[in-house]
């Protein structure tokens, strides 16, 4: 890559955060780290969902974020909001059984986020350019410059983003001081843990997941464990003939 | 000159609506201009930037940290005398130092009428007590 | 500047009519307090039915204010004199339509104090930003036409060279900005109901037929309650165009009809399913979309047999039936319809809440209360030439 004043600051700025960070997480605790050079461009994940399903009624990753995130717990499902929950298969893949193929994974739960696409319908329809995809593929969100337009909820094509019908803050059973909650009037969704990843921690899904059913890295990075495992299996995407480029993947 | 209930009538509604914040203030306490009394941090004597800038632009300095956080992911502060502090209004401007905003950040607020803060809507002013800056 | 005072001296019956609306402004504007406070939660919206009532109105009413160019059209590049009183008709027409599309904007955001943020930060790649520069232009091109007609017509003097250059601008302009609008939904890779090239002629040929329907019922009650005559050859040939309109939409949407149905593919055909055959146990909306349907054809065969056309009574009842009829199927079925099912496959059932119904009365009466003091300065003048 060109060696640009841009990256050249990108490169120092990370030196910088990595001599520095060294200080700051010493002991850190059973918290999994990425261990891939600091050259991450695209984060990915591929879920398998046979151990996905190995717990009946397993919803750790969901506990995990939604608790450490402040997602309120609405009871009416109209105003729910959701970063990840998990939806029966004939709903994620309609088209994906037949009449005949339909028994081997009917009724079964699929685990869903925002899939931080490569190509984002929803980035490009934001007035203000309140949600944008980062260099290193996070599709994001910046609340404060949010007008609650809902144009990306419309443009999304997987259903994946959540709008704060009503103020959030009563609905949170436990708020976690140590990230902000959100307003009423603004849409949220997964954001892959960003405030993790700078820290060069896997998001919490990840690391909630006893069964290790969900694998995270770099998609850049021909040796990292996400690619070799999509080298050897054949993992499916979410509705790929849109031309979004989802960054999850799922093994059937 | 029938107009003139209307217009006289007029004048004095205009001039009623015009001083009511004199009338007002007559019913609530007097102000002084004693400035309020701030608690300082403990164990801090050095802020992110010198007192005299904070005094007067700390708001644009919040709002940088803002911008830069969120829409470029650059979390880390070089202060002036050289130390490297987390961009965080919660962590590191209440957590490690200012402790509660009721009895720092409001009390200047509070008197100066600042009222459309609205911060505090998502941002967390509770933070964990004992926590070690960076 | 006197022009305006014509709208202060007026009958009981007008004080009445002003006051009655004055009533439903101010009800909307109790229930938007309402909605400020508590948040967009007061309407009947959802996760899955994320738009409803007032980005469908928004819809309808660019539509109505685009239509403003069946009038100019004519009259500029065809010489159609009849439609001499109608082109400012139709221009304070359209600049009452395009504030309400932005008030209904307004009212749908999460978060209004930062409307600024669309002047702020522009983004180019978004049809938002596009759609903000063809309203607020065509908004700026009819004040600026309509206030120079009206100024002219005040001073009784000819109306001034530039406003034959502005109405011919205002021509292109006017098929842009519905066209922009349906490129909002038209776009959208994850919408199947609205992913379709017809959208944006299915926009514009709704908008052609009820919108000069709109301004020849606008017409026959001023005629009823003023002294002000369009004329007959006016109206009829306005007629003409409803006639026209109307015909191509029928005909636009059979032919999105036949391609979900004859093609059979499931995502082309499931939204259709939900709006005219009800699905997953919901049917609530299944009875207006059929009416919808009949309305058109009514006024269709009403249109169409020349003797029913120049009818009066009969005119006005098909105008009303096409005017009700697109209202159905722009101001609820085509939103609705391309937020169910939702990507998942759900079924969310949408209906206005009451609060819903009353910020977009609300808006409806401030639109109303802008044609009637408009058209009230419009008729004064010509009163007095």
């Amino acid at each position: 890559m060109k060696m640009t004043r841009k990256r050249f600051l990108q490169l120092s700025g990370l030196s910088l955060i990595a001599a520095a960070a060294k200080n700051v997480v010493g002991g850190g605790a059973a918290t999994s780290a990425i261990t891939e050079s600091t050259k991450a461009t695209r984060w990915g994940m591929v879920i398998d969902l046979a151990k996905c399903r190995q717990k009946e009624g397993c919803n750790g990753c969901i506990k995990a974020c939604h608790s450490a995130h402040n997602v309120p717990q609405f009871a009416d499902r109209a105003h729910e909001v959701k970063w990840i929950w998990k939806q029966p298969f004939e709903d994620v893949f309609p088209f994906a059984q037949t009449q005949y193929s339909r028994e081997i994974n009917a009724g079964l739960p699929v685990l869903l986020m925002c899939n931080h696409c490569d190509d984002p319908p929803c980035t490009d329809v934001c007035p203000v350019n309140a949600t944008w995809r980062t260099d290193e593929g996070v599709v994001t969100i910046d609340f404060h410059r949010c007008i609650g337009c809902r144009y990306c909820m419309a443009a999304c094509p997987y259903g994946s983003r959540s709008f704060n019908w009503q103020d959030p803050r009563p609905a949170i059973p436990t708020v976690n001081p140590d990230f902000p909650t959100r307003t009423k009037g603004v849409v949220e969704k997964c954001n892959f843990c960003e405030e993790r990843l700078a820290k060069r921690l896997a998001p919490l899904c990840v690391e909630a997941c006893e069964e290790k059913a969900l694998v995270f890295g770099d998609l850049e990075q021909p040796d990292s464990e996400i690619r070799k495992l999509l080298r050897s299996r054949f993992a499916v995407q979410r509705k790929p003939e849109l031309g979004t480029g989802p960054s999850v993947y799922y093994l059937i | 000159m029938k107009d003139r209930p209307f217009i006289v009538g007029g004048l004095v509604v205009f001039l009623v609506f015009v001083t009511t914040p004199v009338w007002r203030s007559l019913r609530t306490p007097k102000a002084t201009l004693v400035a309020p009394e701030i608690k300082l941090p403990m164990q801090e004597r050095e802020c992110v930037a010198p007192v005299g800038y904070m005094r007067a632009s700390h708001m644009q300095l919040l709002d940088e940290w803002r911008e830069s956080v969120v829409r470029t992911g650059q979390r880390k502060y070089v202060a002036y005398n050289g130390k490297v502090y987390n961009k965080s209004l919660t962590e590191t401007c209440l957590s490690a130092c200012h402790g509660s905003r009721q009895e720092f950040c409001d009390r200047c607020h509070n008197y100066s009428g600042v009222s459309q803060l609205n911060c505090w809507n998502c941002h967390s002013d509770a933070p964990q007590v004992a926590r070690k800056s960076p | 500047m006197s022009v305006l005072e014509k709208t202060l001296v007026g009958s009981r019956r007008y004080w009445l009519w002003v006051a009655a609306l004055l009533l439903l402004v101010l009800a909307g504007l109790l229930c938007y307090l309402r909605q400020l406070t508590q948040g967009l939660v007061i309407t009947g919206l959802s996760r899955d039915v994320s738009w409803g009532l007032y980005v469908a109105q928004f819809t309808f009413f660019v539509g109505i204010a685009a239509s403003a160019v069946t009038v100019v059209l004519p009259y500029y590049l065809h010489d159609c004199k009849q439609f001499a009183p109608l082109t400012i008709l139709g221009e304070l027409l359209a600049i009452s339509s395009v504030t309400m599309s932005l008030l209904f904007i307004f009212v749908d955001l999460g978060q209004p104090s930062r409307i600024l943020n669309v002047l702020l930060y522009p983004q180019p790649q978004s049809v938002m930003f596009w759609d903000m520069i063809a309203l607020g232009g065509y908004l700026l091109l009819n004040i600026v036409i309509a206030t120079g007609a009206l100024r002219a017509g005040h001073e009784h003097e000819s109306p001034p060279g530039w406003i034959r250059t502005l109405s011919i601008i205002s021509i292109p302009w006017a098929i842009s900005i519905h066209t922009v609008t349906a490129f909002l939904y038209s776009g959208l890779p994850g919408r199947t109901y609205w992913l379709t090239a017809i959208l944006a002629p299915r926009f514009l040929a709704s908008a052609f037929s009820s919108g000069p329907a709109l301004l020849i019922l606008l017409c026959v009650v001023t005629r009823k309650i003023t002294s002000f005559d369009v004329g007959r050859e006016a109206i009829h040939k306005l007629a003409v165009i409803v006639t026209y309109a109307t015909a191509i939409n029928i005909f636009f949407v059979l032919t999105e009809v036949f391609t979900a149905f004859y093609s059979e593919i499931p995502e082309h055909e499931t939204s259709f399913q939900y709006l005219f055959a009800g699905m997953g146990g919901d049917y609530h909306l299944v009875p207006w979309m059929w009416l919808s349907l009949l309305l058109s054809f009514m006024a269709l065969i009403l249109l169409l047999v020349p003797k029913w056309r120049t009818d009066m009574r009969l005119l006005v009842m098909a105008c009303f039936c096409v005017f009700v009829s697109i209202w159905l199927e722009k101001g609820l079925g085509l939103i609705v319809g391309g937020f169910v099912p939702s990507p998942l496959g759900a079924i969310a059932r949408y209906t206005p809440t009451l609060l819903e119904w009353g910020i977009v009365c609300g808006i409806w009466a401030i639109g109303a209360l802008m044609i009637t003091a408009f058209y009230k300065i419009a008729f004064s003048i010509w009163e007095q030439s």
